[in-house]
């Protein structure tokens, strides 16, 4: 029985740390996952785990003690934001490197800077070719339910890749919502005991972490590609079992009205729950609005993507971070070069929004689908970075 | 029970040959003699943080280390030794494990009194049951011999070059083990490679065998970056406390006691002299430089002697 409560998305992914009780917590406070281990802090003292909980003295430290951790053949996990998460770049590639299936709870926050603490997704973006998973949440719901999926897909024995839990900084991380939990037994029988094949602490010895020459070191990072390429299999069984188990569809992405959508969005995150109201609204008024809602990054579902384009006349990927590029954002990157083989193309442009927390509301994704609709009629596309919701009205092509 | 070296030589070794330490590097000699130390029976882990020793004795696929290993960045040992340890108690608590296990980390003056400080300290402030020991070669010499804050005022090194406006490094050795007896860990101390090696031996004895947190600082010279007849080293080591110049004491619960005391202290350019780091000291007009190092090798050392009980 699933139980309804009313909780933080921090809560809730701090509920599902509870529940899986992992071995090693590594604990180190940034605005806004400093939750995250607080709750925890407060199971630990309340009995209620038996994890070792290491209060480090910087995120460098949390990747660090968590690649330990991992390859002693425990459960690790940590929680980060921002310019916690750019501390831990270095070790972030170590862990995927050493293919320790590491699982941090990512609180999305802009990349300082300037310093800044509401939410973008500069900061896990920056790490997208570290070689972490990467899995994302529209809300607290989500962010739960993939954080119960997280560990099944990352020790997947064809994978083992460190694996990334997103979700919005203060938007879902802060905002109380109803959220179902799952009961602790059922939690426990779905995620499974951690049985690694070697450890550096069970039957003989091991060794991680060589100075892999150029004899060997390619061969490395292909199987290391080839795992994330095996990733794409492993998140759909295991979300097709967390489906069997709990009643809750998960795929690489949701298609909210796209069979017959004309005009689309790509998105990543809570901003889904704003665009969802907005298609409602242009639907009631005859507008085949649709929204793709991107939930695993990392691997990157191109093919699967691309098809749930090919039949769109225009589409905007929305990017929640800047790409410094100068031509737009990584995931309209990525969304056109999967693109990039259709027979039929889409119309494609990047919209950057929501940079730094700046808000995005109803009406401002209601002038995206009129942007598209404009190219749609006229095949004019016209400027295609722009950027939404800035001070200056001059600087707004939509 | 008394310690016998042949004795300890005998013991089947845990760091083994075929690395690629280079001839008369004192990172090696540690690595045998810190693993000597560990009780037959007991198994360890070794974490290491980046630098000569690492890129010479675990190169793919082939590995020096007869225990559990695990390198994964330069100012880390500290913390990734912590997440073993953590581990190794968490599966302990849930009877998951029933070997018994020490976890020894180990690394350069670089990657201790540098880039990984921050990480040592966090690691023994948390209290962790490990031992951090550090190989103190006084410079970066796996990147080509570049200064550290370790490496001693003068000292000709690729970043703090000698020059007609420059004696070598201007500024004094940092004090790492004052620092990490500051810490208030159950034991800190100081050693080299002196004699039958009873010095290093009993005091990583000591370290790994003491409960908590503990730091050991082994005085390991390095030929290329010293410049000196790699069949030196001894001489060198002895020198250095003979000197005065890396005494030898432990630090136990906050407690300085001073292992050996020189019946007659010899001046600090009798060490100097064997080493061509220190060559431009000994040319006319640097005669200050020698006075300077003897004056900063005396202070330090009454320091030390007002310390000890």
């Amino acid at each position: 029985m699933s139980i309804r409560e009313r909780l933080s998305g921090n809560e809730a992914v701090a509920h599902a740390m509870r529940q899986i009780n992992p071995g090693v917590f590594a604990a180190f406070p940034i605005t806004p996952s400093t939750e995250i281990p607080q709750y925890f802090a407060q199971y630990v003292a309340d009995g209620a785990v038996d994890t070792e909980y290491v209060t480090v003295e910087s995120e460098h430290s949390s990747m660090s003690t968590c690649i330990g951790a991992q390859a002693a053949g425990v459960r690790a996990v940590t929680a980060t934001s921002s310019a916690g998460m750019a501390f831990m770049y270095e070790m972030l590639y170590v862990a995927a490197s050493s293919r320790l299936p590491i699982t941090l709870a990512c609180v999305n926050r802009a990349l300082t800077g300037p310093i800044n603490i509401n939410n973008d997704h500069s900061d896990s973006m920056g790490a997208r070719d570290s070689g972490w998973l990467q899995l994302y949440a529209e809300n607290g719901q989500e962010a739960y339910d993939n954080f119960l999926q997280a560990m099944r897909i990352a020790e997947t024995a064809d994978v083992r890749l460190p694996i990334m839990i997103c979700q919005d900084g203060f938007i879902t991380s802060h905002a109380v919502e109803n959220i179902l939990l799952e009961e602790d037994a059922a939690v426990k029988a779905f995620v499974g005991d951690y049985t690694p094949r070697h450890t550096l602490l069970q039957g003989s010895a091991m060794a991680v972490g060589p100075y892999d020459t150029v004899a060997f070191c390619m061969e490395h990072k292909v199987q290391q590609a080839e795992a994330m390429k095996n990733a794409k299999r492993a998140i759909l069984n295991v979300s097709a079992d967390f489906e069997k188990t709990f009643g809750r569809k998960y795929g690489f992405f949701e298609a909210y009205r796209m069979e017959d959508a004309e005009v689309a969005l790509v998105l990543i995150g809570s901003t889904a729950g704003t665009a969802k109201a907005c298609v409602e609204g242009l639907r009631e008024k005859g507008v085949k609005a649709g929204l793709i809602k991107l939930r695993v990054f990392r691997p990157f579902p191109a093919k699967e993507l691309a098809a749930a384009l090919s039949h769109v006349k225009a589409v905007a990927v929305m990017d929640k971070s800047e790409g410094n590029n100068g031509c737009g954002g990584p995931l309209y990157a990525e969304t056109a070069a999967a693109c990039y083989d259709l027979a039929h193309r889409p119309k494609m442009i990047d919209v950057v929004y929501g940079v730094a927390g700046r808000d995005c509301e109803v009406g401002d994704i209601e002038r995206v689908y009129r942007h598209l609709l404009r190219i749609a009629e006229t095949g004019e596309v016209g400027e295609k970075y722009i950027h939404m919701g800035v001070r200056t009205s001059e600087q707004e092509v939509l | 029970m008394a310690y016998s070296h042949k004795t300890e030589l005998s013991k089947p070794e845990r760091f083994v040959g075929g690395h690629r330490l280079c001839a008369g590097c004192g990172a090696g000699i540690v690595c045998r003699a810190m693993t000597r130390a560990l009780d037959e029976g007991d198994k360890a882990v070794i974490t290491n943080a980046t630098g000569c020793l690492e890129v010479s004795s675990f190169l793919y696929p082939y590995t020096s280390w007869e225990d559990s290993y695990i390198h994964s960045a330069f100012e880390n040992a500290g913390a990734t030794c912590g997440g073993v340890e953590a581990a190794y108690k968490v599966l302990k608590k849930r009877g998951q494990i029933d070997d018994s296990y020490k976890f020894l980390a180990i690394g350069g003056d670089g990657g201790t009194y540098d880039i990984g400080f921050q990480s040592l300290s966090g690691a023994m402030e948390r209290g962790h049951d490990m031992v951090y020991f550090c190989y103190d070669n006084e410079a970066y010499m796996n990147t080509g011999i570049q200064r550290s804050s370790s490496t001693p005022q003068f000292a000709n090194a690729t970043t703090s070059p000698i020059g007609t406006a420059s004696t070598g490094k201007p500024q004094r050795k940092k004090d790492m083990t004052a620092i990490m007896a500051a810490h208030g860990i159950p034991y800190v101390a100081q050693t080299t490679f002196l004699g039958n090696f009873k010095d290093l031996h009993e005091k990583a004895h000591r370290a790994i065998y003491t409960p908590g947190p503990a730091f050991v600082n082994v005085m390991a010279p390095c030929p290329r970056g010293w410049q000196y007849p790699a069949e030196l080293l001894p001489e060198l080591c002895r020198l250095a406390v003979e000197t005065c110049v890396f005494p030898l004491f432990e630090v136990i619960e906050g407690q300085w006691h001073l292992s050996y005391e020189p019946k007659k202290k010899l001046p600090v350019e009798d060490y100097m002299r064997l080493q061509g780091r220190f060559k431009h000291c000994f040319e006319p007009g640097n005669e200050w430089t020698l006075e300077a190092a003897q004056k900063d090798v005396d202070a330090r050392w009454e320091q030390l002697l007002a310390r000890c009980i």
